[in-house]
């Protein structure tokens, strides 16, 4: 069976994120050309960079953060990768702050990929703001620090006395001031600070941070300049398609090469071997051809023999009788124990039983895969839509048994990440076709290509009992949870962290696993983990305070409120899920949802994600003919002290809700002979505007660091939904996505 | 085969296959890179560029059923951004990571050519066929309904196939 490997950007690699950018990092600056300074960002190497298989540790490489041109003009690098999340604006506007300019005067470029010189960058795991929200104000601030000081020079005053507003420093005293441009020579001599001396801003004077800044790259999207992966042009381009077996790690046994060779236009057509790991270079067959739809006709003309090995036995179906076979059983992984869950069911006034289940599902990023390349004079230049460009580096080096100073690489901006580009195939890939070919490539995966070769956010099931007392308190829970992976090892992202709520909240408790051996590609996806089983856990804790004869929103209260049976593990802390759960109740007038009409209904989810506190309600029709309206959804949020940027803070939260609306309804990746059934969005339906709910967003600005917001808004949506269908309807739908159940959208 | 193509005012004749679509003669024979592949099966929108007028899939559309009519891309609304959909789209700051907004801006125009105050039932129908999977439906709305506003105030001058707002 192939290997799959964890996803790349983990909690530890957050960790040492942050921690290279804290204690490793120092500025320096150097005068440019026309009177402007340079301010770089010195990153020492770190045994997290040599440990990550890049060569030698690398010489200490300054990285233009900053430069001031004598006009006045701040151009600030963009280190992230921008995948829609905003980062390209957000982390600049950071820097902006602190460097006490006026985002007017700011001009954003994206930086290459190199970790060393850079830091992190990779877009993941909602981690961007956690691990840069603290050096990127240092180094705003040193670099302010630094004009202030200039001045103050130049003029014989005490720095004390100098203030800075709009990149201008003012001596008030004497009625004095200099733009930074006039000071960017003399900075340019200077010796920065210290980034961990430095004095940060109060939060009440920010004038950038916090204020809806738009789009860096707005203008270039809406006049269609080719900015993303897919619009990069090289001189001399020749295009590829790759087609690899629909069963994942099948192997080529033979192909009609010389039919695909006399078809119009093709230049090269040949086998490409490839390994065993799913996330690296796979076998197949690469057609290269003076245009994209000359490669693709010419595929058409394809026939391949392929010994599609043992994963071509597994099917969707193959693993829901699995899945019922092991509840039967004891579960084979133990997980988590509190008290004794069994002796309480047996003394409860009500017992719920309830099997969940939730599907396979696919990213589905509107960019398809793709990825440039030009390999000359043993140099490779590549161009890529990545979330970790950096990872990708690291694996085509291998691969190609290259050295990574001969290799270049770019990022470009993508359509659409949700977790599919932090996996680099599709960069392996064309790397290895420009080496072969020897020139300038452009690799384009078609939708169905996108689609059947996923690392698909993996499906799971979860069989549910719980216990209510006389008096409605939850006393028992018990989960057998039925996965993914082999042995005792999870396939990515297949995994439930032990202590995950309501572990902890309930004296009784089991969490248990056995897992199904898998040979299809799984990996993360926006939210991973908690974008499934949410729906589960907040589904069946509905169904427990429906048979304790409580309101959800106050069962879900008291069980917030209840004793822990323990430190967490995660860093949950239930008095911040409180109080947005108090927001959403006030917003949504709760209280007042008996007055509904009959057939409308309200539904209430909350999850901690990726550092982030979220609670939806959600108010929805259900006809007799099980169609599905969606009128509102109120989200609340805590997500710390700062909302960075509100504008697209507001816009990540309802694009949330409207990609939770689709994991409920429609999307299912459905397995058959060990390949994926569905191949494009005829058949696997997104949520579209006419669907499209209103969605209020309200942020709980708490005393805590800021964190992202990528991920967490999305998991309650499905829970919130189909809760409400249940109040509206006395439906209650345990199996995603629900149009298996005969349900549609209105 | 050579074809006659004028797209955003400009005739180009190309010599391609006669079932290529119109997207791939627009975006890698003319090197207009605005107008977006999604899905190939009409089922997105991404594609989306106005043919005699009309929002049409140009991956859909072959090239030989598009020769010698007038086409207009996402490139052709403005080059600047000056066109009321673009100018609503930023002030709404409609994108996530922008890869559908062409295709969504294009049938947005399409829709206030023939129909410059619409319902919102309107809206809904006619930017159905564009998938956003970022999910800025709600912003999309309100940027046509910002647009529409603009238009009624502001009239300006169609671009290239005569797409643009109506003239009046």
């Amino acid at each position: 069976m192939a290997t799959q490997k964890q996803s790349p950007v983990s909690r530890e690699a957050l960790s040492e994120e942050a921690k290279i950018m804290k204690r490793r990092s120092f500025l320096q600056v150097s005068a440019l050309g026309g009177g402007a300074a340079l301010l770089s960002l010195y990153v020492k190497p770190s045994f997290g960079q040599q440990g990550r298989g890049r060569g030698p540790a690398p010489n200490l490489v300054p990285s233009a953060f900053i430069s001031v041109a004598a006009s006045g003009i701040v151009t600030i690098m963009a280190k992230n990768p921008e995948i829609g999340q905003g980062i390209k604006t957000t982390l600049p506007m950071v820097l902006a702050e602190e460097f006490d300019v006026d985002w007017k005067d700011v001009r954003v470029e994206q930086t290459d990929v190199d970790q060393a010189k850079y830091g992190g960058q990779n877009a993941g795991g909602s981690t961007a703001i956690p691990t840069n929200w603290d050096p990127m104000r240092r180094v705003g601030a040193a670099a302010r620090a630094m004009f202030v000081a200039a001045a103050a020079q130049t003029w014989s005053v005490p720095e004390s006395e100098c203030t800075t507003a709009s990149g201008r420093v003012y001596h008030k005293a004497s009625n004095r001031s200099m733009g930074y441009g006039e000071l960017a020579s003399k900075v340019a001599t200077m010796t920065p600070p210290a980034l961990a001396s430095v004095k940060l801003k109060d939060a009440a004077d920010y004038k950038i941070i916090g204020q809806p800044i738009h789009g860096v790259d707005n203008l270039a999207i809406v006049t269609g300049k080719p900015i993303y992966g897919i619009d990069l042009t090289l001189p001399g381009m020749l295009w590829a398609v790759f087609e690899k077996c629909p069963v994942y790690g099948g192997k080529v046994v033979s192909a009609n090469l010389d039919v695909v060779k006399a078809m119009p236009g093709v230049r090269h057509a040949f086998v490409i071997e490839g390994g065993t790991d799913l996330q690296g270079l796979l076998p197949g067959v690469a057609i290269v051809a003076d245009s994209w739809w000359q490669a693709k006709t010419a595929r058409a003309k394809l026939e391949v023999k392929w010994d599609e090995g043992k994963t071509a036995e597994q099917s969707s179906e193959s693993f829901q009788k699995q899945a019922d076979e092991f509840s039967k059983q004891a579960p084979k992984l133990k997980m988590f124990n509190d008290g004794d869950p069994d002796a309480a069911l047996a003394s409860a006034a009500k017992v719920v039983e309830a099997a969940y289940s939730y599907p396979f599902l696919s990213h589905a990023p509107l960019e398809p895969q793709n990825c440039t390349a030009t390999y000359e004079n043993g140099k490779l230049t590549i161009w890529s839509p990545s979330q970790t460009p950096s990872a990708g580096l690291q694996l085509v080096t291998k691969t190609l048994g290259m050295q990574a100073s001969e290799i270049t690489a770019h990022m470009m901006r993508t359509g659409g990440g949700f977790g599919r580009r932090l996996t680099n195939d599709y960069m392996v890939e064309v790397a290895w076709i420009a080496k072969t070919i020897n020139g300038p490539v452009k690799l384009l995966w078609t939708r169905e290509d996108d689609m059947s070769h996923d690392f698909y956010r993996p499906g799971g099931f979860h069989y549910f009992k719980g216990g209510v007392d006389a008096s409605g308190k939850l006393i028992a829970w018990k989960n057998h949870f039925v996965s993914y992976g082999e042995g005792d090892r999870f396939a990515s992202s297949a995994n439930l962290t032990p202590t995950e709520f309501p572990a902890r909240f309930i004296p009784n408790y089991n969490l248990g696993a056995s897992l199904i051996s898998l040979g299809v590609p799984t990996g993360a996806m926006r939210a991973p983990r908690s974008n499934a089983f949410s729906f589960a856990f907040q589904g069946f804790i509905d169904e427990l305070a429906h048979a304790a004869g409580k309101d959800p929103m106050q069962f879900r209260m008291e069980l917030l409120q209840a004793a822990q049976t323990g430190p967490a593990q995660d860093g949950f802390d239930p008095k911040r899920m409180q109080a947005v759960l108090d927001l959403v109740a006030d917003k949504s007038n709760w209280a007042s949802r008996s007055k509904l009409p009959k057939g409308r209904g309200m539904g209430v989810a909350f999850q901690y994600a990726h550092r982030g506190y979220f609670a939806h309600v959600a108010d929805v029709s259900v006809d007799a003919n099980n169609k599905v309206k969606v009128h509102k959804v109120w989200v609340a949020g805590d997500i710390g002290s700062q909302i960075v940027n509100p504008s697209s803070s507001e816009n990540m939260a309802q694009g949330a809700v409207i990609e939770g609306m689709s994991h409920m309804m429609n999307w299912e990746i459905t397995i058959d002979k060990g390949r994926a059934v569905q191949q494009n969005f005829d058949k696997y339906a997104p949520t579209r505007i006419r669907q499209a709910p209103e969605i209020e967003v309200h942020f709980l600005k708490t005393a805590f660091p800021p964190t992202g917001l990528g991920e967490p808004a999305l998991p309650p949506t499905p829970p919130a939904i189909v809760n409400a269908i249940f109040a509206a309807s006395g439906k209650r739908l345990r199996s995603l996505p629900i149009a298996k159940s005969g349900f549609s959208w209105a | 085969m050579a074809y006659k193509l004028t797209v955003n005012g400009k005739s180009t004749t190309v010599d391609v296959p006669a079932d290529m679509p119109l997207l791939w003669a627009i975006r890698d024979v003319l090197n207009l890179k605005g107008t977006k592949y999604g899905c190939g099966i009409g089922s997105c929108g991404a594609c989306t560029v106005h043919l005699a007028g009309k929002a049409v899939r140009s991956c859909q559309t072959p090239v030989s059923a598009a020769a010698n009519q007038q086409i207009t891309t996402i490139e052709g609304l403005s080059a600047e951004g000056t066109h009321p959909v673009q100018v609503a789209w930023m002030a709404i700051d409609v994108p996530q990571c922008g890869y559908c907004q062409p295709g969504q801006m294009m049938s947005a125009s399409a829709l206030l050519a023939k129909t410059p105050k619409p319902s919102d039932a309107e809206i809904d129908t006619a930017m159905n066929g564009n998938i956003c999977r970022c999910g800025t439906y709600p912003r999309i709305r309100q940027a046509v309904r910002e647009a529409a506003a603009m238009g009624s105030r502001n009239r300006p001058t169609s671009v290239g196939g005569g797409s643009g707002l109506r003239k009046d």
